[in-house]
């Protein structure tokens, strides 16, 4: 099978399996979660406020007072790489096209400039993180094979994507298939691993503003 | 050059009037492509002249005949052409003014007299040695014969290098490519849908220089032609760095000649020299003239991918796996969430109520 | 039957909701929540990480509730929830967890730890692990009704003095008053001037109240041990009361989980909702000057601040009702470096002040506070918690330090403004 093959393959048959995959995962792990139901909350909500669940669903992605200083390369280097990750993903014009051949619609890019430096600070960012899992007591104490694992699924598809980007390697078609596989296989481990969190955290979110907000307390 | 034979390659170049400044100038555009420093401009042309003309068979297998158009009919004559003109083609089909028995008998004289070249172009169908015959005698029995005592075997165009249209899928008559029967002995794939004509030549300049085969990529192309892909070449890439692209074939950036990537273009993944040599003698290259590339000397290139859509666009419609996964998500899912209830309701089923005394473990 | 490893696990499978398991399915082990709680900060041991103490529900949960856990169970490769690895969680979930909730408001993703904690005791006390002190704590209110053995004659000795002291009248078991007014142990032992406030507050205010000499205890062991049924027995007296002396409103006292016992847990633990209103005092106290009825004068000439009890500010959503009533009387009122909803826990709610084992760590764990009035320089600390007024006088008396408690309630009490209405 020669790179462009390999490249087709990725495009056609590998992404069907992998999208594929990564939605019945989806599926499954939602209605795992939510068949185990919740009791109605019988006590009286201090105040009625029907939209505690939804703002939280944004607040939870600011530091609360005091946190930011004392996790500075959690929280910094976690906007860091999100955001520079979104920026890739979602404004790179061939992931834009991407996105138009599976769902239609489109937008429009940014220059390649802005994308190439949200990706190095994205790289740089998950570098310091890992740095920082592995030296952070408590992060190291947390960490399992799953974690090493989940980070190693994200940072692939970056090093290949700048790697086929910047001609890393002499021959950008198997460059360029190893990107797209390397997305895909973060597509099929997603719903089974901590990278669920790009969904569960909605939910997470969403159930403690509410619990909080029919306290009266912003969470 | 009073030792130079008459039947060299300088002799006749200087019969055809072709003068010492054009012929340099050809010296010196292959010593840049093959990366050698100037001094090798002078050794180049020297052994050139002195080159006997080489003899040369040409086969033409399950083909169209594109290759050798785009060879013979590119343009008005060239150095490079010339130098084609005066290999000794003892055989080629289409060209030579014999037919019949008297064609097929004159490779046997050039296969006779040995150190020939072989040159193929066009695909070897397997499924039916019957499908291609050429004076009754199969492709495939053709080619493994001529093949035997050849110096060396140059595969132009992207069937005989890849399989290329014949190969396209569902691959009627089991067309493969020449390397794939050809084992034993150097092959050089020069692929193109046609090849670029100065390409053809330079591998044949390269062999009568320097008695050897230029240095070969993975896919046994000569790396000196085929070693940047056209995307990093093409005068329009600024415009892909900037994100301008032309969406449409008609709209204004198209007209003003902005990138065509989303147009399907396949310049990123196609290793050619099309956007740096161009074609119609420098003139102009697909790219140039508003269309996106094919990727036509790529392996396979009929079917990697919608030619329309953009390189990183989804091959085939995704709608059956993603029916197929919801499918199955709400299957399982559900399946799994009864579990769960019922694993729940078990669970409350079995509670004890908690008494103060059932605090504590009693061993 | 008695506490087994079967009935805690089974107690697991019945607690994970679907919050929760969204909540483990999100956890990315950014070690924030650690950095949240005062048991990691102060010592620097990560095995406080929030998340982790929290590690056998999400393995039964994983292994029972999700289809990839149960493949790998059947098939052995997962790590079973063992007896052994329960009682060594212990210490975690009961010594090193005050359920102060500022993990669940940290969490990135969303996560409520503390709810988790409070279901995973569940488990735990139906498995025998809770600590002996709550196991005694709980088994007294359900004996004596109260965790401290606190009797009806010590409640009505108490009465007596605060009648005489303050010249007021506390009525009792009295149909129809507007309030039934509820106690903690400690107040009922350490702080009777509170029943004292009320009495005059009320008095002045014209609201009728009364107490019930079958539930003057609000405090609840058992949601803190984690024994619902146990909780539900003990809320039940108080709605009985409720209910016989038909008040429109219970105010759980200056008691932090008293007050998430009876206000929130209440109405779950009993399967319905009450015909009455519970409030915690200072909402109470705040109501009542908004109608006009409080009236406030003078004021404390020196500095001081407000420490939130979790339960009742974090946890239970009145954090502006203090901070109202004190700008009132002390103009000097300084709020303390992440007060408020952020506030740090004293280390003794949630059982851990009645937990014998937890004693040495949550000394420890006072050094959060300790630095937090002493980056203040104030020497007076308002709370409206006995239970978090006694973990912090504890604490200051071991690191020698000379500052004043004072309860917001008697701190009104003392301001009233006698010439108003």
């Amino acid at each position: 099978m020669s790179a462009l093959e390999l490249l087709t393959w990725a495009r056609g048959s590998g992404l069907a399996l992998a999208l594929g995959l990564c939605l019945f995962g989806i599926i499954l792990r939602l209605f795992e979660i939510l068949s185990l139901g919740r009791k109605t909350d019988l006590a009286p909500a201090r105040t009625v406020t029907p939209g505690s669940g939804w703002r939280t669903l944004l607040s939870r992605s600011l530091p609360p007072p005091g946190m930011l200083s004392r996790a500075p390369l959690t929280y910094v280097g976690g906007y860091v790489f999100h955001i520079g990750i979104a920026i890739a993903v979602f404004f790179f014009v061939p992931h834009i096209e991407l996105i138009r051949g599976l769902l239609g619609f489109g937008w429009r890019g940014l220059p390649n400039l802005f994308v190439d430096i949200a990706s190095i600070a994205a790289i740089l960012a998950m570098l310091a993180v890992l740095a920082g899992r592995l030296t952070d007591p408590v992060k190291r104490f947390l960490s399992g094979k799953g974690d090493w694992l989940a980070w190693g699924l994200t940072f692939l598809p970056l090093a290949t994507g700048y790697a086929a980007f910047h001609h890393l390697a002499e021959n950008y078609t198997l460059l360029l298939a190893l990107h797209i596989l390397s997305v895909e296989l973060l597509l099929v481990v997603l719903p089974f691993s901590k990278l669920f969190h790009v969904v569960g955290l909605f939910l997470a979110r969403w159930y403690n503003g509410e619990i909080a907000g029919r306290k009266g307390v912003a969470s | 050059m009073e030792s130079q034979s008459k039947n060299a390659v300088g002799a006749a170049l200087e019969a055809a009037g072709v003068s010492r400044r054009e012929f340099l100038g050809f010296c010196a555009t292959l010593a840049a492509a093959y990366s050698l420093p100037g001094t090798a401009v002078d050794a180049i042309a020297a052994a050139l002249e002195k080159a006997p003309r080489a003899s040369v068979i040409w086969l033409s297998f399950q083909e169209c005949t594109g290759c050798t158009e785009s060879l013979t009919r590119s343009h008005s004559p060239t150095v490079e052409g010339l130098i084609l003109e005066q290999v000794s083609l003892d055989y080629h089909h289409t060209l030579q003014a014999a037919s019949g028995e008297a064609a097929e008998h004159a490779r046997e004289e050039a296969m006779r007299a040995g150190s020939y070249l072989l040159v193929v172009d066009g695909s070897v169908p397997l499924g039916n040695p019957g499908f291609s015959t050429i004076a009754g005698v199969s492709n495939v029995d053709m080619l493994m014969e001529t093949a035997k005592d050849a110096a060396a075997v140059i595969a132009v165009g992207t069937c005989a290098a890849y399989g290329g249209l014949p190969a396209a899928l569902p691959n009627p008559t089991g067309a493969v490519s020449v390397s794939h029967l050809i084992k034993d002995k150097p092959v050089i794939n020069v692929p193109g849908c046609p090849p670029i004509p100065v390409v053809i030549t330079g591998v044949l300049a390269h062999f009568l220089t320097f008695g050897t085969l230029p240095e070969l990529d993975h896919l046994g192309r000569p790396k000196v032609f085929y070693g940047e892909s056209i995307h990093d070449r093409c005068y329009r890439r600024p415009f892909y760095d900037q994100g301008k692209f032309a969406e449409t074939f008609d709209d204004e950036g198209a007209r003003k000649g902005w990138c065509l990537y989303k147009l399907g273009c396949k310049g990123p993944v196609t290793y050619n020299a099309c956007a740096t040599t161009k074609w119609n003698d420098g003139v102009s290259f697909p790219i140039q003239s508003g269309h996106g590339c094919l990727g036509c000397s790529e392996p396979g290139f009929w079917d990697q991918g919608p030619f329309y859509k953009a390189l990183s666009m989804p091959t085939a419609s995704m709608q059956k796996a993603v029916g197929a996964a919801v499918g199955a998500g709400v299957a399982i899912g559900a399946a799994m969430a009864i579990r769960n209830k019922a694993a729940m309701t078990a669970a409350k089923a079995a509670h004890e109520p908690v008494r103060v005394e059932d605090l504590e473990r009693k061993s | 039957m008695s506490a087994s490893y079967e009935r805690g696990i089974n107690a697991f499978m019945e607690v994970i909701d679907a919050p929760v398991a969204s909540f483990f399915s999100s956890c990315v082990h950014c070690g924030l929540c650690a950095e949240s709680c005062l048991f990691y900060t102060e010592t620097g041991d990560p095995q406080y990480a929030p998340i982790h103490k929290l590690e056998p529900l999400r393995r039964t949960w994983q292994q029972e509730y999700t289809l990839l856990g149960r493949l790998a169970k059947l098939a052995g490769l997962a790590k079973p929830v063992t007896d052994e690895e329960l009682a060594a969680w212990s210490p975690l979930v009961y010594d090193s967890c005050s359920m102060c909730g500022r993990c669940s408001m940290v969490c990135p993703v969303g996560n409520d730890i503390t709810m988790m904690i409070r279901k995973m005791r569940e488990g735990m006390a139906a498995a025998g692990h809770a600590p002996e002190g709550l196991v005694t704590a709980t088994a007294r209110s359900i004996t004596s009704g109260s965790p401290a053995g606190v009797k009806w004659v010590t409640v009505q000795a108490q009465i007596k003095r605060m009648q005489a002291q303050f010249g007021i009248e506390i009525p009792v078991n009295k149909e129809g008053a507007d309030y039934l007014v509820l106690m903690s142990s400690w107040e009922i032992l350490n702080y009777p001037e509170y029943l004292g406030a009320v009495g005059r507050i009320f008095a002045k205010a014209g609201a009728t109240w009364t107490l019930a000499d079958d539930a003057y205890e609000a405090t609840n062991s058992g949601i803190q041990i984690g024994a619902s049924d146990l909780a539900r027995q003990l809320v039940g007296r108080i709605v009985a009361a409720a209910e016989r002396l038909k008040v429109k409103c219970v105010i759980s006292p200056e008691c932090g989980h008293a007050y998430t016992a009876i206000r929130w847990e209440g109405p779950n633990l009993m399967g319905r909702a009450f015909g009455f209103e519970v409030k915690h005092i200072l909402e109470v106290l705040d109501d009542l000057r908004r109608a006009g009825r409080l009236k406030l004068k003078g004021s404390i000439d020196k500095p001081l601040t407000y420490h939130d009890p979790c339960q009742i500010s974090r946890r239970g959503g009145v954090h502006e009702q203090p901070r109202t009533l004190l700008n009132q009387i002390a103009p000097q009122f300084r709020e303390m470096n992440d007060g408020g909803t952020m506030n740090w826990c004293c280390g003794g709610g949630g059982g851990v002040s009645a937990n014998e084992r937890a004693e040495a760590l949550r000394t420890i764990a006072f050094k959060r506070k300790k630095a937090q009035i002493e980056e203040l320089g104030v020497d007076t600390v308002v709370t409206a918690c006995a239970n978090c007024r006694v973990v912090i006088e504890e604490a200051l008396e071991h690191y020698h330090m000379d500052i004043e408690m004072l309860g917001l309630t008697e701190l009104v009490a003392e301001h009233l403004d006698e010439e108003g209405i």
